[in-house]
């Protein structure tokens, strides 16, 4: 479907004390597709992403969502069909209780309250947070408060979901669990992170940035594969693709505890000791 | 620990136990905010010179916090805690009326210290049942209850925010405050230039997060206008019974001084 | 310098309540109505960037002693005047609620004390004029210490006023005065002096917040017409009307007033009409602090005079008062026994 797609062309974002943040940014994503964008702090990541619903207005280019040109007077509709999730959960959660937070964009949309209260219980449904429901969000851990901030925008019922460093501060389980929740989505998905390994498990293209420009733009491995293009841009390969932490040169094991480690592998390497 | 970690503490507790589900707790909140400001208005309408005649008022506190299922020792020290501030003042009634208006024996007791005693009686009721307000509704039923009797949507939103991010500001403050004092050696307390700095950097990042927050609204169709789902609100037959009951118990104890009435049966001095 | 139940009587509590809630709902409708939607987290933000700043005391320089900002005036500058005073309304209603810092019914009072004072006196009249359009240091100093000093000095006489016109409290005005303002004079420049340091420190390292709080095209306007109708009513009616009741005692200022000046004899009326009244004020009473021990009601003197009298009526209040107490705890065991089996059962 030719729909649902984000066409970004040229887009130049100056601050207002006059730094560039984004230099001549291009680049097309198709519907379904799960893009990540890589970079090291400060390359303008989260910069890009406030212009995909219209927080930031370019300071020239144009960004084209799902056929339509982004300007003011269609921002409504932009904002339902992107649904972006911030870094903090906190600043997303700021309603009473967890059925407010989620019922607030469709109640904003101007649903009537039947049509929002099964949105809300689908959303919930979901993330699997039904239980969560009554909730205020103080009372949440970070992987719930995580999952919770994500139903905020899916009760839009958006096509192209936008996460800024979704995996950010989660211990490994909720981790794991939040990598499997999106695996699940079928909507475009555009994410941020500096979680490498998640990325090269969820994300099979990647857009690498470097001080506001496009350094790279292809297939998830093959970038990954890419040393030099890595080092230049601040970036290393993913864990997973750095050999095994026991037998490589330079590992930190002591010679005495090797036998000691059973055979193991994963993906990449499968090997004994 | 700080004395800022303890009062953020104070905070969740009380948040925490109108979470629990008692008789009292499923009233509804509109029932439970009339009677206590009944209740308020009641005790203070009480001539200066009152003490026993408000004893009998201590039943409504003590019922709620029984059957409401508070914790006794927690709520005492913390009406212990402001007791005190209205004592500083009341303290001063014994120097300025000494005027006998009581003998108990040879003793010859001073108006003074009779009003004295009424101020603790009336600080005691009045914060007990503050307290216990909060602890059986729960904040955000209680600006819900405020709402529905008036209290304009801006404010109510004013508070629910307020409320949202006491626990997400207050937890800063505290990660600040402490990592100051682990680089304090001695007792030195917090300069005000170190104070201005610290909380200048809290008020940045508090405007910051407003921003992203802004934000998150926008980012979900927000255009300046909050609308709410109403939550069904009941306003049965078990809020009269318990409006209607303790209103006419306060009437009843504010017109006759039951304890003096007590006294002079038990003590055959009836006039 | 918050207002508590214990010091208040219905009649200033409930003025001062209706009136605080008549601003409430004007500045509610004028944040509406500006259409600045950034003001919505921004209040609530910094509402609670008060509350907790609140908590981290400082030393005060030359005494030793520790303070914690207040907010009034700092809110003020950052929100403007109808934002900042929801916001500082808002903040003393959780303090009145989770702390008990400040009685329920006093809350109006406080509002008026610690909000409407900072918000649209100190802030608009003071600070903004003295400081215009310049941001220099010294000036904003300057401006600061003496808006915050005129603040606190309006809410402190403020809590005087109230105090003393409830009569609970037996302090005389003149003392209680002198006992109040000079403490808050200091409190004020400690006030000003920090209010300023943190408004600099947002100025050297984001000048863009204040910028656009100064721009914030129309001066404060004080809620004048609204407010002084409800103040004006509100008196009529329960200090007016009521005052039918008041019979021949003199209301609190007056009496201490007297005391003071030590005219021993009260003024006294005997009008019939008002004795009539005043046997119902004295089973309804509204506005304590009227029933002096020396009234005269009816034609006899209720009051016992002699010492046998008093004891009876002492003892008898006594003994009362003991019973009522153990009938008391009596009931509070009984309902927490009952409780208690209940909840054994159910979890069965």
């Amino acid at each position: 479907m030719s729909h649902h797609k984000v066409e970004v062309k040229n887009l130049r974002y100056v601050y207002p004390d006059g730094t560039v943040a984004l230099h001549d940014v291009s680049f097309r994503i198709h519907h379904g597709e799960s893009v990540a964008i890589v970079g090291a702090n400060g390359a303008g990541k989260s910069t890009l992403l406030l212009h995909l619903n219209g927080y930031l207005s370019a300071t020239s280019g144009e960004i084209v969502i799902g056929g339509t040109q982004l300007v003011k007077r269609n921002l409504t509709e932009i904002r339902r069909t992107v649904g972006m999730v911030f870094q903090d959960p906190d600043d997303q959660l700021f309603m009473p209780t967890v059925f407010d937070d989620i019922a607030f964009g469709p109640l904003n949309m101007g649903l009537a309250a039947a049509e929002v209260e099964s949105r809300v219980t689908e959303a919930l449904e979901r993330v699997g947070a039904a239980n969560l429901r009554n909730k205020p969000p103080y009372h949440l851990s970070g992987g719930e408060k995580k999952r919770v901030a994500i139903a905020t925008v899916l009760s839009m019922l958006p096509e192209i979901l936008v996460l800024d460093e979704p995996t950010n501060g989660l211990d490994p389980h909720a981790r794991r669990q939040l990598i499997a929740l999106l695996q699940a989505f079928h909507h475009t998905r555009i994410v941020t992170s500096h979680d490498l390994d998640m990325v090269l498990d969820m994300c099979e293209r990647t857009i690498v940035l470097q001080e506001g420009r496009v350094m790279a733009d292809g297939p998830t491995l093959e970038i990954f594969g890419n040393e030099e293009l890595l080092k230049t841009c601040r970036l290393e390969k993913p864990l997973a693709m750095q050999g095994c932490p026991i037998c490589s040169p330079g590992s930190r094991i002591m010679p005495e505890q090797k036998p000691l480690v059973p055979r193991h592998g994963d993906k990449y390497h499968d090997h004994d000791h | 620990m700080l004395a800022i970690d303890g009062s953020f503490l104070d905070f969740k507790q009380l948040d925490l136990l109108a979470m629990r589900q008692t008789a009292i707790h499923r009233l509804d909140p509109r029932a439970k905010v009339l009677t206590t400001l009944l209740f308020i208005i009641c005790v203070v309408s009480f001539g200066r010179y009152e003490i026993s005649a408000m004893l009998p008022f201590l039943i409504y506190p003590m019922v709620l916090m029984t059957v409401g299922d508070l914790p006794g020792g927690y709520l005492l020290r913390k009406i212990l805690i402001v007791i005190p501030f209205a004592l500083v003042i009341g303290i001063f009634n014994p120097v300025f009326d000494r005027q006998v208006i009581m003998q108990l024996g040879p003793f010859e007791i001073w108006g003074g210290w009779i009003s004295c005693m009424s101020i603790l009686m009336r600080a005691i009721l009045t914060t007990s049942v503050a307290l216990i307000l909060v602890a059986v509704t729960g904040f955000p039923a209680t600006c819900e209850a405020l709402e529905k009797l008036g209290m304009p949507k801006v404010f109510t939103v004013q508070l629910l925010f307020l409320y949202r991010y006491i626990f997400v500001l207050t937890d800063e403050s505290v990660r600040t405050s402490r990592a100051r004092q682990l680089r304090t050696f001695g007792r030195r307390g917090l300069g005000i230039r170190q104070f201005g700095s610290m909380i200048g950097h809290l008020l940045l990042r508090t405007w910051n997060r407003a921003e992203r927050i802004h934000m998150a609204m926008l980012a979900r169709g927000f255009s300046g206008e909050f609308h709410t789902t109403h939550r069904q609100s009941r306003f049965g037959r078990e809020e009269i019974v318990f409006m209607g009951g303790w209103i006419t118990f306060f009437a009843l104890f504010r017109v006759y001084n039951a304890p003096q009435l007590l006294g002079r049966l038990f003590t055959g001095t009836m006039p | 310098m918050h207002m508590a139940d214990a010091l208040v009587s219905p009649a200033v509590g409930g003025t001062l309540w209706a009136a605080s809630a008549t601003m409430i709902a004007y500045c509610s409708s004028r944040v509406r109505k500006n259409l600045d939607e950034r003001k919505v987290p921004l209040m609530g933000a910094l509402g609670a960037f008060v509350f907790a700043a609140q908590m981290i005391n400082f030393t005060i320089p030359a005494t030793g002693s520790s303070g914690h900002l207040g907010g009034g005036l700092l809110l003020a500058i950052l929100l403007g005047p109808h934002a900042a005073f929801l916001t500082i309304a808002s903040v003393l209603m959780v303090q009145a609620l989770f702390f008990a810092d400040g009685g329920l019914l006093a809350l109006g009072c406080n509002t008026i004390n610690l909000g409407a004072f900072p918000a649209f006196i100190a802030y608009p009249l003071i600070y903004k004029n003295l400081v215009g359009r310049k941001t220099c240091q010294s000036r904003m100093v300057m401006a600061g210490i003496i808006a915050a000093v005129v603040g606190l000095q309006l809410g402190s006489l403020g809590v005087v006023l109230q105090t003393v016109v409830s009569g609970v409290s037996a302090l005389p005005f003149n003392t209680f005065l002198l006992l109040m303002q000079p403490i808050h004079l200091a409190i004020g420049v400690v006030e000003g002096v920090v209010t300023v340091l943190i408004v600099s420190f947002i100025y050297r390292a984001r000048p863009e917040v204040l910028e656009s709080v100064l721009q914030d095209k129309p001066p404060a306007e004080l809620p004048v017409r609204p407010l002084l109708a409800v103040l004006l009513v509100s008196a009529l009616l329960i200090g007016g009307g009521l005052s039918w009741f008041a019979s021949d005692s003199p209301d609190g200022l007056e009496w201490s007033i007297a005391k003071i000046t030590g005219s021993g004899e009260l003024p006294e009326t005997d009008h019939k009409g008002h004795k009539q009244l005043a046997a119902i004020q004295e089973k309804t009473a509204l506005l304590p602090g009227y029933s002096l021990p020396a009234e005269t009601r009816d034609g006899h003197d209720p009051t016992p005079t002699t010492s046998e009298e008093r004891f009876g009526t002492s003892l008898a209040g006594i003994v009362g008062g003991t019973l009522t107490l153990a009938f008391c705890l009596l009931i509070g065991i009984f309902l927490k026994k009952r409780a208690h089996s209940h909840r054994i059962q159910a979890s069965r």
